[in-house]
């Protein structure tokens, strides 16, 4: 979950991400490849979440969105170099590398994706 | 073989926060008041079922099946625990409608129950969090609202859904709980209040979403032969059908449709050769505003996108053509996780019987419950008749 590594069933063409074990299409006759998606998408949909779990509390409010990745699958993550204003729906995105979360009072730190507009870093949509 | 089971007898607790009662107290209350409604004796009960959601994590304990048998003082008799995240209790009464269609069984207590309130909110809302896919979306931040507010942007998107149309769920079915002496709030609600209530998680409100809730509900069920020795107004159920989908929201076809509500509403449907246009009244889950807009069109009341508009012409009101949530819903009559798919039966078998006084829909005669786990990853319909 570092760089975004799923799947690709060569059988039906599907990307998939997370990965999968088995192709849900094509099943046993699916084969699967390990592939690195881009990073590049944009915003299916998402929400300003103001009332969060503890571990998250210190980040409310924040942009939590349904990334869809130029490949075809889509996944959740946070939108972050972001103002909560500023997010809509179709708005170019890319993923950058974030701490996640911190597990228990020993600390353990998940790290992973986020996501920031494009135009921020490009300059342009 | 027979191809119907018959619910002889209902029970329900209080639903809300319940301070000063605990788990057992509370189904067995449910139990009993099931068991005393259908004039069964205890030992004419051969196994009990009882769907909850986790227990473990809100009360710190398991094992319910045998704590029911145990309390009930019901001797030896077998016991199912299911779990199906908010369709826990659907999935308990599906358990024991089996069980009975298979000659297994004869007479079944089934509950359903949770205890929500005994946690902080925070445990809460992580315990509520593994319903939907832990790993990849609550992890990252995507509590539950969240995810529901990620299908209701989406549905105003692209079927230009309002927020007043999602606010008059709640105003509904909070005007429909005021008559329901079981519900949580037994209070009316103006639009404002729901349109200027806290937010959550934009576009949800704290008044788009169900409340945290301790509740408990019971039936007692029996093949239709027998179903006469225990009462003279038995409700039969006349289909049971289940679908399951993506766990995760980003996976599905289409975040605004639940596709195992469509497989599972169509299934039961055909099962009876009959229309959503026979059924009389619907316990739709609301487990927040946009989920009853979304089952509605999902179920056939209306086409995609138009759930909103069915609303507004009041068609789902008691009193309209397609009545839902008569008892007020998830939204006010209460969500305790697992009690909830019970407790939409207990409410549609007193809508059939005539006993749901303010709140009854006349003339009655078929009733459709949809009780959906998560996101909508389980979805499990009931038809029942009279």
């Amino acid at each position: 979950m570092y760089s975004i590594v799923g799947n690709h069933c060569t059988t039906c063409g599907t990307y998939y991400f997370p990965p999968r074990p088995v192709c849900p299409e094509c099943r046993r006759k699916g084969h699967l490849e390990e592939h690195k998606f881009k990073g590049l998408g944009k915003v299916h949909t998402f929400a300003i979440v103001r009332q969060a779990p503890d571990d998250f509390k210190r980040q409310v409010p924040y942009i939590i969105a349904q990334v869809e990745l130029d490949e075809g699958a889509r996944l959740t993550a946070q939108i972050v170099n972001c103002d909560i204003d500023a997010v809509e729906i179709g708005m170019r995105v890319r993923a950058c590398f974030r701490k996640i979360t911190e597990f228990g009072p020993e600390g353990i730190i998940v790290y992973g994706y986020k996501f920031e507009p494009t135009m921020k870093v490009t300059g342009h949509k | 073989m027979t191809r119907r089971v018959a619910i002889v007898g209902v029970g329900i607790s209080k639903f809300g926060e319940l301070w000063e009662k605990n788990l057992r107290d509370i189904t067995l209350e449910a139990g009993m008041y099931a068991i005393f409604d259908s004039q069964v004796s205890g030992k004419d009960i051969d196994a009990v079922c009882i769907g909850n959601m986790s227990a473990g994590r809100f009360t710190g304990q398991e094992h319910l099946g045998a704590l029911a048998v145990d309390m009930g003082g019901l001797g030896h008799i077998p016991s199912y625990s299911v779990e199906a995240a908010c369709a826990s209790g659907g999935a308990a009464v599906r358990q024991a409608y089996m069980s009975i269609l298979s000659g297994e069984h004869k007479v079944m207590l089934v509950l359903g129950c949770e205890k929500m309130s005994d946690v902080s909110q925070t445990e809460a809302m992580n315990t509520i969090g593994v319903a939907s896919d832990w790993e990849w979306e609550g992890l990252f931040g995507a509590t539950f609202p969240a995810l529901y507010a990620f299908m209701a942007r989406r549905h105003m998107h692209e079927y230009g859904t309002t927020e007043e149309q999602l606010a008059k769920v709640a105003v509904k079915n909070h005007a429909n709980a005021v008559h329901n002496p079981w519900a949580q709030f037994q209070k009316a609600v103006s639009l404002d209040t729901v349109m200027t209530s806290g937010l959550l998680a934009d576009p949800i409100r704290v008044l788009h979403s169900s409340p945290v809730s301790d509740g408990a509900a019971g039936l007692v069920m029996c093949s239709e032969d027998i179903a006469k020795k225990f009462t003279d107004t038995p409700v039969y159920i006349e289909a049971s059908t289940q679908a399951s989908d993506t766990l995760a929201l980003h996976d599905r076809r289409d975040i605004c449709t639940m596709d195992a509500v469509v497989i599972s509403a169509r299934d039961a449907l055909k099962e009876i050769g009959a229309t959503v246009d026979d059924i009389d009244v619907f316990e739709l889950h609301d487990s927040f505003t946009i989920s009853e807009i979304t089952l509605t069109e999902d179920i056939g009341l209306c086409k995609k996108g138009e759930g909103g508009k069915i609303l507004d012409e009041g068609l789902t009101q008691i009193g309209g053509k397609y009545p839902v949530n008569t008892s007020g819903g998830l939204k006010a009559r209460g969500h305790p996780i697992g009690a909830t798919g019970v407790a939409q039966v207990v409410e549609l078998v007193l809508q059939l019987r005539g006993d749901a006084e303010k709140r009854q829909v006349d003339g009655a005669e078929k009733a459709m419950a949809v009780n959906i786990g998560g996101t909508g990853a389980t979805s499990i319909v009931h038809v029942l008749g009279r």
